[in-house]
Order: C-alpha cells, then structure tokens, then sequence
C-alpha cells in the first residue's frame, strides 16, 4: 500500500489511531488528572471532523472491498458533525461523578462504533458491510447499558444486543442467499447479474428487514422506544441521530448501487413501510409523556419521511435524504441537547415538567423551540427545506398518494412538536424548573445545533453541493 | 439621454422618514418627528420642481413631443419569460404634472398640520402616517407598470385608512376607515382582475410598452368577445374599476364622505387633492389604450363621470357639514375629469379632453386643497363641522375669508381664476363629442357655483351667531400654506397645458371658445346670485325652496339612500344567502371533518398501545412475523 491508498482511508485510519491513543492515555494517566481526558479526546475528534473536510480522492482498496467517493467522504463528515456535537453536549453527564472512572471507555466505544459506520459505508462487498454493521452495533450495546447500575440502561443494553442479534441473523440469511444465487459477495459482480427471481427477492427482503431494524422501521422498531429510554440521553441521541444517519445512508447507497434492478419491488417495499413507519410512529409519538421516548417515537416518524425520498430513485431523491439527515442531525440534537441538559442539571425528563420552562430558561426554550419547528418542518427553518425536498422528489416520481399521506403525517406530528412548545411556553405551573447555566461546551454544542438549523435552511450551496455529489439510480 | 436618476429620492426620502419617524418616533419630542416630516416633504417639493421645470423647459425633450423616459428601473420578480415585475420611476408629462401636485400639497398640508395638530395625541404618528402616504403616493405617480402601481396602490389605500381611522377612539372615525378600505379594496379586485387579463392578452406590465401605438395592446382590439365587447375593453373597464373605486365616482362613492372623519388636513391631502384623483391618473396612464382599442371602456369612462358629477352636485346642494359639501363637491369635480377623459380622442387637438381632464386635476387640487384647508382653519374656529352653528365669520377670520372666497370662485368657473380655464375646455371638449353630456356638466356648472356660495355665505355671512368664546384666526402655520394655495389657485390657469400635458406629448393650439366659455360663466354667475339672495342673510327662502322640491329634496338630503341600498345588499341578501350557509358549512363540515379526523387518530393511538409491551420476546415475533408479511406479500403475492 502506498501512502495514498492510506489517505483514501484516512477517516478510518485517524479514528483507529484516536481511539488507540485514547485506550493508551487512560490506561497512563493518573486517576486523579483523569479528567484532562475528555477535553483531549473532544479536541482529537474536533481535528477528526476538520480533517475529513480536506478534499477527498475516489478509489478502490483491498481488491474492491473499501471504495470511497467524495459522497462517501461527505456522508462520513455528515455523521462527523453529528458525533462532534453530541461529544459537546455529553460534556456535564461525562463529568458526573459516577461516570468519572470509564470515561475513556465511552469515547472508545463511541468511537469503534463510528469506525464501524465508516467502514460499512465505504464497503464494496458484502462482508465488509457486514463487519461494519456490527462494529457499529455491538458497541453501542455496551454505551447503552453504560449506567449499568440503573436497571433500566442495563434493560436497554440488553433488549439491544438480543435484538440486534435476531435482525443479525436474518440479514445474514439475506446475503447467504445473495451469495448462493449469484456465486459472489462484490457489490458490482451482484448487481450485474442480480434479478426479480423468487430466491433473489427472498434474499432481498432479508436484507431490508435487517437494514430496517437499524432505521427502526416499522413493523422492527419495536426495541427502539425501551432502548432510547433506558439508555443515557446522549446514547440516544447518538442512536437516533449518528446511527439511523448511517444506516441511511448505507441503505440509499446499497439500493441504488446494488439492487436498482429491483426498483420495482423495493419501491413497493418501502412504500408499505414508509407509511406504516409514519403512522405508527406518529400515533405513539402522540401519547408519551416521557421526552426520550417522545423523541425516540418522533425519530420513528421520521424515518418514515427518509425512505420518500430514497423510493424517488432518482439524484434529487439521493440528494435529498443526505440533505434531510444532514438537516435532521442538527433539529434532533438541538432537541436532545436541549433534554440532556435539562436532565443532567434537574433530572426531570417528563413533558410536564417542561411547562413554563420559556420563564425560567428563556434561550433553552427558545432553541428547542426552534428545534421542534424544524423537525415538524414549519418554514422557514431548515427542516421544511429538508421535507420540501423529500417531498418534492418523491411526487416528481409520481408518488402523489404517498406525498399525501406524508402530508397528512407531517400535519399529525405538528400536533405533538406543538405540544412541547406549548408546555414551555403557555403552560402555567408553580414549580418550574429552576433557572440554570450550562457550561460552556453543551453551551457551545446548543449553539451549533441552532446555527446548523438556521444556516443549513438558509443557504442554499449546501443543497447545491450534496446535488453535485449525488448519483441516480440510472 | 438626460440623466434623471436622482427622482429615485422623490419617493426614498419620505420612506425613509416615514421608516425613521415610524420606528423611533415615540423616543423623540412629537415636534421634532412634525419637523423631520415637514422638512422631508420640502425636499421633495424642492426636487419635484427641478425635475418639472427641467423636464419640460430646460431639457428641450419636446423635439418629437414629450416623450415617457425610465429614471431607474430593478427588475423585482421574474414570473416568466416575458412577464417581470419591476419597480421604477417613470416621467411623463402627466407623472411629472402628478408630481407638482402631489409635492405641493402634500408640503402645504404638512406646514399646516404642524399648527392644526398642535398638542393632539398622536401627532408624531400623524406625521408619521403622512409621510408614508406621501411614499405611496409618490411611488404610485412615478410607476414605470402597471403592477407597481397596483401595489402602491393598495398602499396609498393603507394609508387612507389608518388616517381616516387616526381618531381611533371615536367609533364613527373607525366605520369609516373601514368602510374606505372595505369599498375600495372591493373595487380594487376589478382592478386586479383587469391587470391579470391586461398582462395575460399582452404578456406584459409595463406602461411604455402598453401604450405604444405599435405595442401588443393595441394588437388585442379583435381579441375574443363577450357580451359585445372585446377582452380588452372588459379588462380595462375592469381596471376602471378600481379607479373608480379610488375616485369615489358613483356607485363606489360611498366612503368618500363617511372618510370626512379624518383630521382636515388628511381630507384636504388625501380626500380632495392626490390619492382620489388616482383613478383619473390611471385612466390618464394608459389612455391610449383606452382611446385606440377600447373606444366602449372610454364611453363607460364618460357616463360614470357625467352621472357622477351630476349626481354629487345635487348632494352637495343639501348638505349641512362643511366638509360634506366639499366631499361631495369633490366627486362632482372628479367626474368632470373622467368626462373629460372619456370624451377625448388621442392626438392633437382631438385630445382637448384628455388635456383639460388633467389641467382639470391640476387646478382642482389647489382650490380644493385650499378649500378643505380653510374649512379646517373654521373648524379650528369654532369646534363644529355644521354650517348651522357658524355664520358671520369673515370679521373673525379675515384671512381665511379671504382665500375660501377666491377659492369658491374658482371652482365657480368665474375667469379669470384658474377653474374657469380648465373647466371651459372640458366643456369644449364635451361639446364636441356628445350633446347630453355636454348639458348635464353645464347644469353642474350652475349646481356647483349655488352650493359653493351657500356655503360660502353660510359660514361667512348669514345669521349672526353667538358663539361660547369668540372665533380667532388660525396661526401663522395654518394662513400661510392658505395664502400660497389661494396664489396657486388663482394663477395656475395659466400655465400652458395644452403645450405641456397632451394625449401624444405634440403641443397643439388651444383657444378660447367664446361661444361656450361665455354661458358657463354666465350661469356661474346665475348660481352665485341666487346663493347670494337666498343665504346672504337669513331669510324664508331656503326652507320653502326645500319644501318646495318635495321627496327630491329629502332624497338628495339623504344622499339618495344609497347606504341603505349598500346596507340592503350586504346585510339582507349577501349575509342570508352567502355568508350564512357558508359559516354554516365552515363550522359543521369542514370542522367537522378535520375533528373527525383528530378523533380517529386518537382512537388509533390507543388501540395500538398494546404492540409497545416492552416484552423482548414479543418484539422478536413481530419482527419475525414483519419480516414474513413482506415475503408473502412480494414473493408470493406480486
């Protein structure tokens, strides 16, 4: 290998290398200088993100198992964003006291995890997408079982691994019988020879179920509500945010590389899930009363608007996923940043206890304001841009009843993002929560959020540029 | 070409004050934001005349007749290839005439306000709302499409209404700003629909292309018909609409004198001089259209006008509050400039009409500017708008006398002021072209000498009133802008229309026509002698003049019931059949849908609670049993 087949891998081989140093520093520093290192490893991973942005070459590694592309690249530095805010916002929960000791552990973890991600979406094969998907799976299993003296984080970790399994083993049924029907495991030797014969359909629908599992899809979302719940605020952010981003993005990839010869059927699949995944997570979106499972059941519903744009088929469909999660990264974390930083100084996670929050804590207020605006899709903040695009492509397919009914969905979740904005700001009650400050990095991290959902929305060569990157289907 | 770049100010600088005064108004001293506005204006004023008299004298522009030119021009909105929005200042001979008046009016009603406002609550909002309709009003005149000119449009209506309803606190000053705005902007629809045809069949806004002799207008004459008349007469007696609706010519008049309870100076700025005489400049504006394809419009044009005049004149006649009467007489004299419009022709002397319509403007807004003044400096006197309440007047308020007398016999048409000129041509004019026309604004003519001069000498002369505390004449602020006004009144005439405004900007040769000027002054004259033997002192007379008259009489005093037609129309037959059934299937139907729906959803949501178990075995089986569905579904089923 030369030196540039190691920049083609440099997200991959930088994170290993941060992650090994971070193992390396913990197992060095004295307990009580312990604390210097969540600042480091903050400051490496800010380096991480920087450096992705460099420009990025296309090309092939390992005999076509690790491909890379400037989409490739801006996918990673889309999910680099994301880690980066949510290492911000977990700032005061790492710092607790009872957290102080394995630190380190959960930014390895984190870490292997997103090393996992990368790899799974630079994969040309079948078997590198799998390692991926499970070294970014495992991990996170440990993150969310990280409170494992709770009983409820440890349900979490629990409930995840056993059912990451199961989804593991039909998937891994999927691609045995991929490989059987086409006698190879390489992305462009199966798409060549791919077709709608029973066997390859099987194959196929395995394949999605599994993939659908890590979007939390309907009908296999059901562990998403308890694992959200149990786990610690910022493991679940950065599940609904970072992994269901890189599922996404695999997925789109994979359709439009792989199975486009399949268009037909996955778009029917999908238009089945899609609708149900909306109305499903909608309806239970409506009745929680718990934060993290309101938001869990929201980001259901929202993956629900992800697949309308990947049935498009089209490079305006492909551009307008990566734009929505782009988009969505920033309105979920400014909502969850928002929630963790209220639970990291009050321990009140229930929407009642938000009531009169716009008093007491003005500016919090306002930017989970704004963040629900953006994720019901209210202009002009950028979550309407983001679902104007969705929409857009899928009724530029031809998908009107589909556009309708995601219409109609949009309308039901106003209703609930509503809801929250009217608990903090017309809502009376005679125990509010208490003024607070947080400190200067979740501050920083709520900052990024609020300006990611404005400026994204706002300007308009960060569409332009995902456009130029995206592919169609043919 | 001539650089004329800087009109671009005309209209910036009162935005801007209006911007200033508007958003740091209530910081300052309420005499500072008067003086800012009035300062504003007269740089206006000073840059209006040096446009004019560069423009018409010392640019020499006139080498193949005055010709229409583009100060500036942005393009604002792209709506097709062919159609844009833009926004610009146009100059033509009758925008830089609008410029004049509306300049000059609006300056002399600023000075004047400073000392009739005086100590009111409000008097910085008051300036600040006059400032943003002098932008309007300016943006309106200076339009280089008919678009812009639609959104100025509505902002000049804007400004009408929130200084009609500048006494908030009076619920009759509140009916009438809405009844403005709600009769005007329903006129306004005529004219919004007559843009939307105009730009559809000719595929542009733009005034100079409209209007051009070669230009897509007036390809349209043969356009498809209904009822008779081509497309694009029905979307220019659309657009007339709208003017008519700004114009307050009948049956749209009915805000005009309701809008009376505004301050005087806004009646005399907004309601006498500039903003009703809108409607006269858009037909003015795109009068070649009118004239060349449209000749059916432009007889609608003249009717409107004539029955109008005629109709207001009768009103005026039997009215008690001063500014009713000058209300009233201001829709008379408006539809002598729609006549006027409508009986001319385009080009040389055959535009006499369309010369006088808009010499008719210009002088009509300094005697009626004066007039509303005046009445203002009397109301100011004696706290009352009825001209029973007032008599013997002309020894308190000798300078107002004075001015309202030289501007009553303007309007009387006694020569050699300015009214006589301009309303003797639009006599000729009519005269040429249509014989009942030409009787009827004759009759106006004596109409309008009799209720001026009653009202002249019911305030001046007439019955010696007592009043509670002894009337005194108006400060220096509020005589002065009079005395320059009855200067302009008096001396306007003579400026030489017929060279400067013209249908085609080619001077043509206007004269005298003795024939007619003569019996117009004639029964003037015969107006002011029976005004002055029946209210020069109190007598009989009147009463058993009323009485004599009859139902016609108590009609006209009524204004010809024509709000309670209004009332009728809307309240009895618009609400019962309309409105009513609609709320009712607004209320029942579509709320009760969209409740349905709401309910449905929430029932769903319960329903569905029991799949969320939090068993881990149950989730494997739907997942199971998910991922089986789908294989059933497209590998068996599809």
């Amino acid at each position: 290998m030369t030196v540039n087949d190691f920049l083609l891998m440099r997200h991959e081989l930088m994170l290993v290398a941060i992650a090994l140093i971070l193992l390396i520093t913990d197992l060095m520093v004295k307990p009580a200088h312990k604390s210097a290192i969540v600042p480091f490893a903050i400051a490496l991973f800010a380096v991480q993100t920087i450096v992705g942005f460099l420009p990025a070459d296309e090309g092939v590694l390992f005999g076509g198992m690790f491909k890379t592309t400037p989409l490739i690249s801006l996918m990673k530095n889309v999910l680099n964003i994301g880690v980066l805010i949510i290492l911000l916002q977990s700032w005061p929960w790492v710092n607790k006291p009872e957290n102080r000791e394995k630190m380190s552990e959960y930014f390895i973890l984190l870490f292997s995890t997103l090393i996992g991600m990368y790899f799974m979406i630079s994969s040309g094969d079948f078997l590198m997408f799998y390692l991926g998907l499970e070294t970014a799976t495992i991990p996170i299993a440990a993150l969310a079982a990280y409170t494992h003296h709770q009983t409820k984080s440890a349900e979490a970790g629990v409930k995840l691994i056993l059912s990451s399994a199961l989804s593991s083993g039909i998937l891994l049924f999927g691609l045995s019988l991929i490989y059987g029907s086409t006698g190879s495991i390489y992305f462009d030797q199966v798409a060549a020879v791919y077709s709608n014969a029973p066997m390859q359909v099987l194959a196929f629908l395995f394949f999605i179920s599994g993939m659908a599992f890590k979007i939390s899809l309907v009908p296999f979302h059901l562990w998403t509500a308890d694992v959200y719940e149990g786990a610690p605020v910022n493991v679940t952010s950065y599940l609904s945010v970072v992994s269901k981003g890189a599922a996404s993005f695999i997925l789109v990839l994979v359709l439009y590389k792989v199975f486009f010869q399949l268009f037909d059927i996955w778009q029917n699949v999908l238009y089945v899930i899609s609708v149900l995944t909306m109305f499903v997570g909608n309806l239970f979106a409506l009745r929680q009363q718990n934060m993290k499972r309101f938001l869990a059941f929201s980001s259901i519903a929202q993956a629900g608007f992800i697949l309308l744009g990947m049935m498009a088929g089209s490079q305006m469909g492909m551009t307008s996923v990566i734009y929505f999660i782009l988009v969505y990264i920033f309105s979920n974390l400014g909502a969850f940043g928002v929630v963790a930083a209220i639970e990291a100084s009050t321990g009140k996670i229930l929407m009642s206890d938000y009531n009169g929050l716009y008093r007491t804590n003005p500016k919090l207020s306002l930017l989970m304001m704004l963040a629900m605006f953006s994720l019901a899709g209210i202009p002009p903040v950028a979550g309407f841009f983001g679902k104007f695009f969705l929409f857009t492509s899928a009724a530029s397919a031809g998908l009107y009843w589909l556009v309708f009914i995601a219409v109609l969905n949009a309308t039901i979740s106003l209703y609930y993002y509503l809801m929250v904005v009217k608990a903090m700001f017309i809502n009376k009650t005679d125990t509010p929560i208490a003024p607070f400050r947080s400190d200067s990095m979740t501050r920083l991290g709520l900052i990024l959020s609020g300006l990611g959902i404005f400026v994204v929305g706002f300007w308009s060569q960060v569409y332009e540029f995902i456009n130029s990157l995206s592919v169609g289907l043919f | 070409m001539i650089d004329y770049t800087y009109t671009l100010l005309i209209p910036l600088i009162p935005l801007a004050v209006f911007l200033f005064t508007g958003l740091a108004g209530h910081k300052m001293n309420p005499k500072v934001s008067g003086l800012i506005g009035t300062t504003g204006l007269f740089a206006v004023t000073i840059l209006s005349y040096l446009t004019a008299i560069r423009y018409f004298w010392t640019d020499h522009l006139h080498g193949s007749g005055y010709q229409a030119m583009k100060a500036f021009e942005i393009e604002w909105l792209h709506l097709t290839e062919k159609l844009t929005i833009n926004l610009g200042v146009l100059l033509d001979p009758i925008s830089v005439m609008m410029l004049i008046v509306v300049s000059t009016v609006s300056f002399m009603v600023h000075i004047y306000s400073l000392g009739y406002m005086k100590g009111e609550r409000g008097f910085a909002r008051f300036f600040t709302f006059l400032s943003l309709f002098s932008f309007s009003m300016l943006g309106l005149v200076l339009a280089t499409n008919i678009f812009q000119m639609y959104i100025f449009w509505e902002l000049v209506g804007v400004s009408s209404f929130l200084l009609i309803g500048f006494y908030y606190e009076k619920p009759s000053a509140v009916a009438a700003s809405k009844k403005a705005f709600i009769v005007t902007r329903f006129a306004d629809l005529g004219f919004l629909i007559g843009i939307l045809m105009l730009s559809f069949m000719t595929d542009t806004f733009d005034f100079r292309t409209l209007v051009s002799p070669t230009g897509p207008a007036m390809l349209q004459a043969g356009s498809a018909t209904f009822m008779g008349l081509s497309a694009i007469t029905w979307a220019l007696i659309f657009i007339f609409m709208g003017g008519a609706g700004k114009s307050a010519m009948f049956p749209l008049h009915i805000w005009l004198p309701d809008a009376m309870e505004g301050p005087t100076p806004v009646s005399a700025l907004i309601h006498a001089a500039t903003m009703v005489v809108a409607g006269v400049y858009l037909v003015a504006r795109l009068f070649p259209v009118y004239s060349m394809v449209a000749p059916d419009a432009l007889h609608v044009v003249a009717w409107v006008g004539g029955l109008s005049s005629l109709f207001a004149a009768i009103i005026a006649c039997t009215q008690t509050d001063i500014k009713r009467v000058l209300a009233y007489s201001t829709m008379s004299q408006i539809g002598y400039m729609m006549l006027a419009l409508g009986v001319s022709g385009y080009g040389g002397h055959d535009g006499l009409g369309f010369m006088a319509g808009n010499f008719h403007l210009f002088t009509h807004a300094m005697f009626k500017a004066l007039l509303f003044l005046g009445a203002g400096a009397i109301i100011h006197a004696v706290h009352s708008n009825d001209m029973r309440d007032m008599g013997g007047l002309r020894k308190y308020l000798p300078i107002t006398h004075i001015t309202f007398l030289i501007a009553c016999l303007t309007i009387a048409g006694i020569p050699p002021l300015s009214g006589f000129f301009s309303k003797d041509e639009i006599l000729v004019a009519a005269y040429h072209h249509s014989m009942p026309l030409f009787i009827i604004e004759f009759a106006v003519a004596g109409l309008t000498a009799f209720y001026m001069f009653r009202l002249y000498y019911s305030i001046f002369w007439g019955k010696h009133t007592h009043y509670h505390h002894t009337p005194h004449e108006a400060p220096a602020t509020m005589t002065i802008p009079l005395m320059i006004l009855a200067f302009g009144a008096v001396f306007s005439g003579f400026l030489p229309f017929h060279e400067l405004v013209t249908s085609d900007g080619l001077p043509f040769e206007a004269h005298i026509n003795y024939g007619i000027a003569i019996p117009s002054v004639l029964i003037g004259v015969l107006g002011i002698v029976v005004a002055t033997l029946m209210y020069r002192k109190e007598t009989a007379v009147p009463a058993k003049m009323a009485g004599g008259f009859g139902s016609f009489y108590t009609w006209a005093y009524h204004k010809f019931y024509m709000d309670e037609v209004y009332l009728f129309v809307t309240k009895k037959i618009l609400f019962n059949l309309v409105s009513r059934p609609v709320a009712w299937f607004d209320r029942h139907i579509v709320d009760g849908f969209m409740n349905l729906i709401a309910r449905v959803i929430e029932k769903s949501s319960y329903l569905i609670k029991g799949l969320q178990s939090g068993r881990i075995q149950q989730y494997g089986y739907v997942f199971v049993t998910g991922t089986i569905v789908l294989v059933i579904i497209f590998v068996f089923i599809l």
